[in-house]
């Protein structure tokens, strides 16, 4: 038996504790914003939080999640209207759209540790969230807009 | 004549062995059949020395009862299971007075007599003061019993004549309370008292002889221990950046070290389970008194590591990297986020063996090792030992001016291999 939060909600689930934690959120947990790219953490686009952190389900196996806090792209607010949701709606960021809740959910965190990223920064964090629709300059974009959105909210 | 010389030499042998079975002799304790009551505080302050002792550590196995023993302990002589020491009598040590309890401790001598092997550390904790010792078994004596048979355990004939141990004993065994050192102050002794004896740091921190007691004259000198590496506490640890005391401190109190990494592997439930029930102000003892054996203030700090040293790095490390792993471990200032280790910094990178970089990148940390609350994934999966080898070999040579590290795919495999045993 495996216990964690999930977008705030306690989960207590009996299955094999080496099963990754993208399974669990998709196949088990019905929620499928979080998406399957490559399976070995190389690509992105299956990046949650656990601990607030970005961290990769498709290579995080159950167990080490025991009693963390873990937010999905379903659980970053409930009208979808965090700042950096905003911004790449604002920006029309997605093309096909299949990596773009990994970007989001990279972003944010990036944006925890990065309050004012630079070029540099965001290259950096974000070159491991791969866009086979090339939308990496609408994200640095969008990137920087939700940094200017959050700061004036924080100093506001 | 040569009739003759056999028959003494015969008697010779004898009475040696007589004689050593006679030295080895400890007599059984008489059972205890009392219910003894302890005083609250004594056993509150009980539970404090054993998580200093990180006692569960080692006598608990996962879904198993609290101190019901089974932890098996692979030496380099064969496997020794932990005992049950919760106070059930018959197959815990319900039965022992205070006098068999403190005579384990501090002689390592079990109640029936027979000696016991040094896996368990009587060697350090021969140094607990008899008060400390009264705590322990009021807070031992006031658990839970659990009824599990101890296991058998696996070692080769003759290591499993127990009476042997006596020969061990007297060749590396001193037994004696900690003595206080006039030119030190109480805060460093108190570190002392504690890592020498109770928190017995030696044992996985300091190399072995071949005979498996610790080398004195290399006391603290980092050791493999579980298939991991116990770092250096002396100058000798590579670390860039001096553990200082405080460094130390913070380490101790939260497992994360802004510089060093977080504690992960065996130290991790030490640092979570054992020693989150000591005062700040014990803590604190401990990390005067290592920042004093490491030299901390006379550390010559080194500049910061090259951080793209590219000469002679392998492209598909670097790849692997950025893909994998930058996103987390990236920082653009001093001092970095200890939520992003740095690994230019970081322990696993800079020691002389590779074995807990390679440990951290097959198996990950979870939410209960390391920083408390996230995790690290696994790519044990996703990463084959070539890729692993490639990237190891990355982080060496780009973060560290530290010589590369020879055999790298080989060591990986059979870290691999030493886990499916």
């Amino acid at each position: 038996m495996t216990s964690f939060t999930l977008n705030g909600k306690p989960v207590n689930i009996d299955i094999e504790v080496e099963t990754p934690l993208l399974w669990v959120i998709r196949d088990e947990l019905g929620l499928t914003g979080t998406k399957f790219g490559c399976g070995i953490g190389m690509c992105g686009a299956c990046t949650v939080h656990v601990g607030g952190r970005a961290t990769r389900s498709c290579s995080t196996p159950l167990g080490k999640i025991e009693g963390a806090d873990v937010i999905t792209i379903e659980g970053l607010d409930p009208n979808g209207e965090h700042p950096v949701q905003k911004a790449w709606k604002a920006l029309q960021v997605p093309q096909c759209g299949y990596c773009q809740s990994g970007q989001i959910m990279q972003a944010v965190a990036l944006l925890q540790d990065f309050s004012k990223p630079t070029d540099e920064d965001i290259d950096a964090v974000m070159a491991g969230s791969l866009c086979r629709c090339m939308t990496y300059v609408r994200i640095r974009s969008a990137i920087k807009q939700a940094a200017v959105e959050m700061g004036s909210t924080s100093n506001g | 004549m040569l009739k003759r010389m056999i028959a003494g030499l015969l008697i010779l042998v004898i009475i040696g062995l007589g004689g050593f079975f006679v030295a080895a002799y400890r007599p059984a304790l008489p059972a205890t059949t009392a219910i003894a009551t302890f005083a609250p505080e004594l056993v509150a302050k009980g539970e404090i020395l054993a998580g200093a002792g990180n006692c569960a550590g080692c006598h608990t196995v996962k879904g198993s009862a609290p101190y019901s023993g089974g932890y098996a302990m692979k030496t380099a002589f064969g496997t020794i299971y932990s005992t049950n020491i919760t106070p059930d009598p018959e197959t815990g040590i319900g039965t022992w007075s205070q006098a068999a309890f403190q005579r384990a401790l501090q002689e390592g001598v079990a109640r029936d007599g027979s000696h016991l092997y040094p896996v368990f550390p009587y060697d350090h904790f021969t140094k607990i003061s008899d008060e400390d010792v009264s705590a322990l078994y009021a807070f031992m004596m006031t658990r839970d019993p659990a009824r599990v048979p101890d296991k058998v355990n696996e070692l080769p004939f003759p290591l499993n004549i127990r009476a042997l141990q006596a020969g061990w004993k007297l060749l590396f065994f001193k037994s004696g309370r900690y003595a206080e050192q006039a030119n030190h102050d109480a805060a460093w002794n108190r570190g002392a008292y504690l890592s020498q004896g109770l928190a017995h740091c030696g044992a996985c921190h300091t190399p072995r002889n071949a005979l498996g007691a610790e080398a004195h004259d290399l006391e603290f000198a980092g050791a493999p221990i579980d298939n991991w590496i116990a770092p250096s506490l002396t100058k000798t640890n590579p670390s860039p950046k001096p553990w200082t005391e405080a460094e130390l401190l913070v380490y101790l109190r939260t497992a994360v070290s802004q510089y060093h990494g977080t504690a992960i592997g065996p130290m991790s439930v030490v640092v979570h389970d054992g020693l989150a029930k000591l005062t700040d102000a014990d803590i604190k003892s401990i990390a005067t008194y290592f920042a004093d054996v490491n030299g901390a203030a006379s550390h010559g700090e080194s500049a910061k590591p090259p951080l793209q040293n590219v000469v002679g790095v392998s492209a598909v490390g670097s790849n692997i990297y950025t893909a994998a792993c930058a996103s987390c471990h990236y920082n653009n200032s001093e001092p970095p986020n200890p939520l992003r280790p740095d690994l230019a910094m970081n322990s696993a990178v800079n020691l002389a063996d590779p074995t807990n970089l390679i440990q951290v990148v097959l198996h990950g940390v979870s939410a209960k090792e390391g920083a408390p609350g996230v995790v690290m994934p696994a790519f044990a999966n996703g990463l084959s030992d070539g890729d692993i080898a490639q990237l190891a070999d990355y982080l060496r040579r780009s973060r560290t001016n530290l010589a590369p590290w020879p055999n790298l795919e080989k060591a990986i495999a059979d870290i691999r291999a030493q886990e499916i045993q």
